[in-house]
């Protein structure tokens, strides 16, 4: 099938391009993200430390994207596998909807600390 | 029975192509990555609700060995997850096909777990 326009301008297309941009980003913050959790090694100061270095507004807010990426990785991969693994019901077309509301509500908690 | 129902009946032998075994381990790794990513969810926004700092990680991580079992398989099924998952993406979007991806994506299977790991044992410790 040839990749044109018309299939680009379907949800679905939106949401395996988001669910492959999220698992490219997740993978390249995982090593940081071990690495970070490795100064633990160095005692309970040096993890504080870099706590307060992610206070800073910048880090912040790529901290909520992050966590915004990991629950829409979380909740497009779970659309996923109800389409290849269960039988075909019409409550499916409804799974992009509910994927994308669950993963904002998971960012959301965590932007709004609630 | 319906074709369907015979595709999914027909499990590969020890003859199938990597492709499938790879194919088949991304879709494993998915499903317990489903479990463990909710939970990792749900205690980042408990820790962040209750103040995030160095004592209070550590207070729940040191000398937890439920912990340490939960983080260590995390780990495992990352390792197994995301270079497959990188694999398709370079295969796709950059064409590297040749062997040397496998290579590429062996060693950063390897890395993920040494790093995860690593990190496991840090907050265990």
């Amino acid at each position: 099938m040839k990749n044109d326009y018309r299939a680009r301008s379907h949800p679905a297309w939106w949401a395996f391009l988001l669910h492959r941009l999220s698992g490219l980003a997740l993978s390249l913050f995982l090593p940081l993200h071990f690495l970070a959790l490795g100064q633990a090694l160095q005692g309970e100061a040096r993890l504080d430390s870099l706590l307060r270095w992610t206070e800073q507004p910048l880090v912040k807010s790529a901290e909520i994207v992050l966590v915004l990426l990991l629950a829409a990785h979380l909740t497009g991969g779970l659309r996923l596998l109800a389409l290849e693994f269960l039988p075909w019901r019409d409550w499916q077309k409804s799974l992009l909807a509910w994927a994308a509301g669950a993963a904002l509500a998971a960012g959301l908690a965590f932007a709004l600390a609630l | 029975m319906s074709s369907a129902g015979q595709f999914y009946a027909a499990a590969p032998g020890p003859g199938a192509k990597p492709e499938v075994w790879l194919w088949i381990a991304q879709r494993a790794s998915a499903a317990l990555l489903v479990l463990c990513v909710l939970v990792h969810l749900f205690t980042i926004i408990y820790a962040v609700r209750h103040g995030l700092s160095g004592a209070h990680i550590l207070e729940r991580t040191r000398g937890n060995a439920a912990a340490l079992a939960f983080y260590s398989l995390y780990v495992l099924a990352i390792a197994v997850h995301a270079p497959i998952g990188l694999r398709t993406l370079c295969q796709e979007w950059l064409g590297w096909r040749s062997a040397s991806l496998t290579w590429f994506i062996g060693a950063i299977a390897l890395a993920l777990i040494a790093l995860g790991v690593r990190a496991a044992l840090a907050v265990f410790l």
